[in-house]
């Protein structure tokens, strides 16, 4: 029974270590090492680096990098807002669908849900490549727009940054949903008659009764697109434009085109600190929060 | 009783799809009253206390509140305040946020509405414990909470929904006497809506008796329980033996029926024109029945059986005795002695006696 317990934590444990703690120490480790020169390969071999560090120590040039050339400062910059941007919309959008769908009856529940699903059933390529479709010059929306006659020439929206944000929040709307609609289906709706019995408006009622007791949903559906959106690559290099600077194409770039692992692994080092840092605060205050009640 | 109802319900219906909750109600109920609704299950009694607390709309009829007609008024303009039987106490909230919540809600200044909440948790007996969450409290406390919740605002009219419900018999028995020491004190309309006659009949100076969505009786508990106006108010309301049988003459306000089922004719008081012919039925109570082992004189009521089922129940024996026509009579006895058995034994045979005043003519 003991050895049965053990195993369950075990094997979780030993899958995050092999592939996600391993890696990750890989990486940490390709970060200090001494940067590559044009030309040459893009990182030294393993025993080469070992002897490199015995002599030298290790190289903080890289992280030095970071700070010198305000690229990377953009780019962790483009990164939060677009990231931060897209979370709060996919809450605007998210919290009346998630809020539409707890209320709904049961039966309808279980559907409501798998619509909202049903996207990823098809793989995240395509669904961008479909997005280029509607957004480009000719593309369906601008055909409807001018259909409608709101606009008279095609509007550019492709490879700009709202065609980003466009992406982004189609893209992860569900992860915003699904919190949000698990914490709105456990709030008791008697609730929100007591608050109105009590004198509160609809609106108070929801700021003062539905808000804070859907928080957790909140929470939790905004870092699973914020945390994600942060890092994402593929829908700015589909849709975005050239200037859409993010960590996840600087990543790409220094480790593909200027074949500079040492430095590509700094910049993946410092995106983490950038998402985990404000992360770890915000967890322990919620933590004492939590001991305080 | 005030000339003017503080609560009028005028010919109110309200469907749910093809199901009537409540058939063309008109219901008065008046200042500082404590007014039991109370019915069995889809007996529309809690449908008729959400359309006081504009919870539910009415699909016909007009409700007023104090001469005012509230029928499309929403709740949180009404002048009153329910106690739900959930008691619905905001889990995110302290008791002290939980009681202020109306209050603040009224835009009371803070000072005033410390003040408000710590008297209110002091006549709930609940002071010192404002700083606890609702899942801190037991049930008994939570229910409390509610209450003082509900009154903080001084409603015109208090609606409990089974406030008592989710209590244990015990606490229960002592809330009911708390519920009425406060209603005595803060002088509100109490309106209670319940299915436990004993509640009802404890707290309530009159009692709405309910049966698919239309009230049947309205009455103080001793009126209902002495005049029960229909056979399902005399069996709801206590318990009563009913006897069918044909009204053979009336005699000075005392209406005889022959029984069939007993082989004899009943002497009965009633409160409704019968005449010769009529099918009714007699209900007597249980302890209104004498028991005797000797043959009794000049009774208005007599039979004689053999007990067929004893029940000690302490203060009090039951006992089925079978008549000579195989009718089954509920008989109860006080024991006013110390006594550790029933008086009686399966199989002795007794006489059984009640005057004509004990016994009531109901309709059929």
């Amino acid at each position: 029974m003991k050895g049965a317990r053990w195993l369950v934590t075990a094997v979780p444990l030993a899958w995050l270590g092999v592939f996600f703690l391993l890696p990750f120490l890989v990486v940490v480790a390709m970060s200090v090492a001494p940067p590559a020169a044009p030309g040459h390969s893009p990182l030294p071999a393993p025993s080469g680096l070992l002897r490199e560090w015995a002599t030298n120590g290790l190289d903080w040039r890289n992280y030095a990098a970071l700070f010198r050339d305000s690229l990377y400062f953009d780019a962790y910059l483009n990164s939060l807002l677009f990231a931060g941007v897209s979370t709060f919309a996919c809450l605007l959008l998210g919290y009346p669908i998630a809020y539409g769908i707890a209320r709904a009856r049961p039966a309808q529940r279980a559907m409501l849900l798998m619509l909202v699903v049903l996207p990823f059933w098809t793989s995240s390529l395509l669904r961008n490549y479909a997005l280029i479709g509607i957004l480009k010059g000719n593309g369906l929306l601008n055909q409807v727009l001018m259909g409608l006659g709101l606009v008279d020439s095609p509007v550019e929206i492709l490879h700009t940054d709202l065609a980003v944000y466009i992406g982004i929040v189609y893209g992860y709307l569900p992860f915003m949903v699904l919190p949000l609609a698990a914490s709105l289906m456990r709030l008791d709706f008697t609730l929100l008659e007591a608050a109105a019995d009590l004198g509160a408006r609809p609106l108070e009622a929801f700021w003062r009764v539905t808000w804070p007791l859907s928080r957790p949903g909140v929470v939790a559906g905004s870092l699973l697109v914020f945390v994600p959106a942060l890092g994402e690559f593929v829908i700015p290099d589909l849709l975005g434009g050239p200037r859409a600077l993010t960590i996840g194409r600087v990543i790409w770039t220094e480790f593909f085109s200027n074949r500079d692992w040492a430095r590509a692994a700094a910049v993946a080092v410092g995106a983490l600190v950038v998402v985990a840092v404000p992360l770890l605060l915000f967890e322990r205050r919620g933590g004492r929060k939590e001991a305080a009640t | 009783m005030a000339a003017r109802p503080i609560v009028t319900f005028d010919n109110v219906t309200k469907r749910f799809g093809d199901f009537v909750a409540v058939d063309a109600l008109t219901l008065d109920i008046f200042a500082r009253e404590f007014f039991a609704l109370l019915g069995g299950s889809g007996s529309g009694k809690s449908t008729l206390l959400r359309m006081l607390a504009g919870l539910e709309q009415p699909d016909t009829g007009r409700i007023l509140i104090d001469g005012v007609d509230v029928t499309h008024m929403p709740p949180y303009e009404r002048p009153v305040n329910l106690m739900f039987q959930s008691y619905a106490l905001f889990p995110h909230l302290s008791v002290d946020e939980n009681v202020a919540f109306g209050l603040r809600q009224q835009g009371m200044a803070k000072a005033q509405r410390v003040a408000r909440v710590a008297e209110m948790l002091k006549l709930v007996q609940l002071d010192g414990l404002g700083t606890r969450r609702p899942d801190q409290l037991s049930g008994g406390q939570r229910q409390r909470v509610a209450l003082a919740r509900a009154l903080a605002r001084e409603p015109k009219i208090l609606l409990l929904d089974e406030p008592l419900g989710a209590l244990d018999r015990k606490l229960r028995e002592q809330t009911q006497f708390e519920l009425m020491n406060v209603q005595r004190r803060v002088g509100t309309t109490f309106v209670v809506v319940t299915h436990d006659q004993d509640e009802a009949m404890t707290m309530a100076g009159r009692v709405a008796v309910m049966d698919a969505g239309r009230i049947v009786q309205v009455a103080t508990p001793a009126a209902l329980y002495e005049f029960p106006a229909t056979r399902h108010v005399a069996t709801f309301i206590g318990d009563a033996n009913q006897f069918l049988g044909r009204v053979a003459a009336v005699v000075n306000g005392t209406v005889e029926v022959a029984s069939p089922e007993l082989g004899v004719t009943l002497r009965a008081t009633t409160r409704d024109a019968v005449a010769i012919g009529d099918e009714v039925a007699v209900a007597v109570r249980p302890e209104k029945i004498d028991v005797s082992e000797q043959p009794p004189s000049g009774a208005d009521n007599s039979l004689r059986g053999e007990v067929v089922q004893t029940a000690y129940l302490g203060d009090i024996s039951l006992y089925h005795v079978r008549t000579a026509t195989g009718a089954i009579v509920r008989v109860q006895e006080t024991h006013t002695e110390r006594s550790s058995d029933p008086h009686y034994q399966i199989g002795d045979a007794l006489h059984l006696v009640w005057p004509a005043a004990s016994a009531l003519v109901l309709r059929a």
